[in-house]
C-alpha cells in the first residue's frame, strides 16, 4: 500500500475554522525527521478532493468520533502485535500484557462504534468512514520497535483523552471517556515498565509535570498533527470544528 | 475546615445507619478483641450506602475538597513508607520515591486550586494506617519487615485504585470549571501509580472483574466492588463483538468504574482519626 498520509494542519483562529488545510507527506518521509512542510496559506497546499476527507464534526459527536479514530488506531496496532514474531515469541507474561491490551482497545474501539451509530441514529450518513493505517516504519518481529510504538500510542491516547474531557458536554460520556483514559494509562504505565523495569519511567517525568505531578492534556490539533508525524494514519480526515 | 466536618458535609444525604462517628462504629465493637474487629471491617462499612446516592452535582470545591484529603492520606502514607526502612531499595525504593514526590505536588497543587478558588482547603487530618492496630505497614508496632512491607503494598495498591475511581467520579462535579482538566492529568497519573503498584504486587496493572486480586486483605474489597459492571453507556460491551475482546475479564479490564463521593468517603474515613 501506497503510504500516502495528510497531515492536518489546525489553525487556533476561529477565522480559519471553516478553511481546511491539509499537508501531504511524501511517501519516503521518515517518521520524525521533520520532513513536514509547513502549511502558512492555501496557496502553498494541494488540496485534495473535498470528496476524499471527511470531518470529524462538532460537539461531542466530534468528540466520539475522535476517540473512535484513535481507539482504531491502537486496536489495528494491537493486532499487527499479536500477529508478529516478537508476541509470539515473547514471555508468557509479556505475551498476556500485549494480549490484555489488544482486548482492551478493540473493545473500546467497537464502544466507540457501537455509540455513534446510537448517538446518530437513523442519520446514517453521519457515520464516518471506517480508517486505515500503515504502521510500514514499525517492524512487528522486534520487541524494542514494538514497545516503543506502544508507549507513543497510550501516552498519546492518555494525553488526548486528557485533553478532551472538557469538550463534552454531555456527563455521561465524560464518566466513560474517564473509564477508558485511566486504563489507558494503566497500560502506558505497564509499557514503560516493561521498557524499563527498574526506574520512574512508569510514571515518567516525561509525561507527568515535576513541579504539579500533571499529566500530558493535549488539544485534538495537536493529537491529530503528532499522530501525522507518525505517518500511521493513511485515511485522510479534519478536525476543524475541535479545538 | 475540620476535615471530619467536611466529611460530614460531603455527605449527600444523611446516612443514619452511618452518621455515627469512626470511633462511634468502632465501639459498637468494644467488647470483642479490637485487632479481630477491625479486621473484618470492611473498608466501605462505616458509610455503605444500601443503595447508590446521586451526588449533588456542580460542586467543585467540595469535589476538590475530597481529591486533597485523598492526597493528604497518600502523601503521609507514602512518607512514612520512605522513612520507616519497609521499602526494600531497588524497584520499590525508586517507584515509591517518584509516587511519594507526585502525591505532595498533587497537596500542594490542589491547595493552591482551592486557595485560587477563594475556598479555605480542608486541614489535614490526623491519620491511623494501622486501622487501630488492623495493620502495621511501617512495622512500628513489630509485625515484622516482610509482613510491614505486604501490607504497605496492599494498602498502596488500595488507595491507588481508590484514587482513580474516587476523581473519576468527581470528574461530572467539575464540568465546565477550570478544575476538570486538571483533575483529569491528576486521575490519569494515580492510574499509572496504581498500574506500577499492581504490578509490583504480582498483578495485572488493570483489574479484572471486582477482584481485589490475590494477597489483597478482605477489607479493601470496598475498593473493588462494582469494578465487575460491564454495562457502558446503556450498551453491555461484552455483546459488541465476538472473540476475547468480550469476555467478561477483558470488558472488565477495559474500564475503570467510579466510586461516589460517598463511597469515596467511606474509605478514605477508615484511615482518619480526626
Amino acid at each position: 500500500m501506497k503510504k500516502n498520509v495528510i497531515k492536518v494542519i489546525q489553525p487556533k483562529e476561529g477565522r480559519f475554522n471553516q478553511r481546511r488545510q491539509f499537508l501531504k507527506l511524501s511517501g519516503f518521509a521518515l517518521v520524525g525527521t521533520g520532513l513536514l512542510m509547513s502549511c502558512g496559506n492555501d496557496d502553498d497546499v494541494h488540496n485534495p478532493p473535498d470528496e476524499d476527507v471527511f470531518d470529524l464534526g462538532t460537539g461531542d459527536l466530534g468528540v466520539l468520533n475522535y476517540a473512535f479514530a484513535l481507539e482504531q488506531l491502537e486496536a489495528d496496532f494491537y493486532t499487527k502485535v499479536v500477529n508478529g514474531t516478537y508476541w509470539s515469541g515473547a514471555s508468557s507474561t509479556e505475551k498476556q500484557l500485549l494480549l490484555d491490551l489488544y482486548n482492551h482497545e478493540v473493545n473500546h474501539r467497537e464502544f466507540f462504534s457501537a455509540a455513534i451509530s446510537a448517538e446518530i441514529g437513523s442519520n446514517t450518513s453521519a457515520k464516518r468512514p471506517t480508517l486505515e493505517f500503515d504502521f510500514g516504519s514499525v517492524n512487528f518481529n522486534d520487541r524494542t520497535q514494538v514497545l516503543a510504538t506502544a508507549k507513543v500510542l497510550e501516552d498519546t491516547g492518555v494525553a488526548a483523552y486528557n485533553g478532551a474531557g472538557r469538550l463534552l458536554s454531555n456527563p455521561d460520556y465524560l464518566v466513560i471517556a474517564g473509564k477508558i483514559v485511566s486504563v489507558e494509562a494503566r497500560h502506558a504505565s505497564a509499557i514503560r515498565s516493561l521498557i524499563n523495569p527498574d526506574s520512574a519511567d512508569f510514571s515518567g517525568d516525561d509525561v507527568v509535570t515535576v513541579n504539579n505531578a500533571l499529566d500530558v492534556a493535549l488539544d485534538p490539533s495537536q493529537v491529530i498533527s503528532n499522530l501525522g508525524d507518525t505517518g500511521f494514519v493513511v485515511t485522510p480526515f479534519t478536525a476543524n470544528s475541535l479545538p | 475546615m475540620n476535615i471530619i466536618k467536611f466529611l460530614d458535609e460531603f455527605k449527600t444525604e444523611n446516612l443514619m445507619s452511618v452518621k455515627a462517628s469512626r470511633r462511634e462504629i468502632f465501639g459498637t465493637f468494644g467488647s470483642l478483641g479490637k485487632r479481630a474487629a477491625l479486621a473484618a471491617i470492611p473498608f466501605g462499612l462505616v458509610a455503605m450506602p444500601t443503595r447508590t446516592y446521586a451526588q449533588t452535582s456542580g460542586d467543585p470545591v467540595s469535589a476538590l475538597q475530597l481529591a486533597l484529603t485523598l492526597e493528604y492520606l497518600e502523601d503521609e502514607f507514602y512518607e512514612l513508607g520512605l522513612q520507616s526502612g519497609v521499602i526494600p531499595g531497588g524497584r520499590p525504593e525508586i517507584v515509591f520515591q517518584q509516587i511519594s514526590q507526585h502525591e505532595a505536588a498533587h497537596v500542594e497543587f490542589l491547595r493552591a486550586g482551592l486557595q485560587g478558588a477563594g475556598a479555605t482547603p480542608v486541614e489535614k487530618p490526623t491519620f491511623d494506617f494501622t486501622v487501630g492496630g488492623a495493620f502495621d505497614p511501617f512495622n512500628d508496632n513489630g509485625v515484622g519487615q516482610e509482613t510491614a512491607y505486604a501490607q504497605f503494598l496492599a494498602l498502596a495498591q488500595a488507595f491507588e485504585d481508590t484514587g482513580v475511581r474516587a476523581y473519576k467520579g468527581q470528574a461530572t462535579n467539575l464540568m465546565g470549571s477550570q478544575f476538570l482538566t486538571p483533575a483529569l492529568q491528576i486521575h490519569s497519573v494515580e492510574a499509572r501509580h496504581a498500574s506500577e503498584v499492581r504490578r509490583i504486587r504480582g498483578l495485572k496493572g488493570w483489574i479484572v472483574r471486582d477482584e481485589r486480586g490475590e494477597g489483597m486483605p478482605e477489607p479493601t474489597q470496598a475498593v473493588y466492588d462494582g469494578e465487575d459492571n460491564v454495562i457502558q453507556g446503556g450498551l453491555d460491551v461484552t455483546t459488541i463483538g465476538s472473540g476475547s475482546p468480550f469476555t467478561i475479564d477483558a470488558s472488565t479490564e477495559a474500564y475503570d468504574e467510579i466510586l461516589t463521593g460517598d463511597e469515596a468517603v467511606a474509605i478514605a474515613s477508615l484511615f482518619i482519626v480526626s
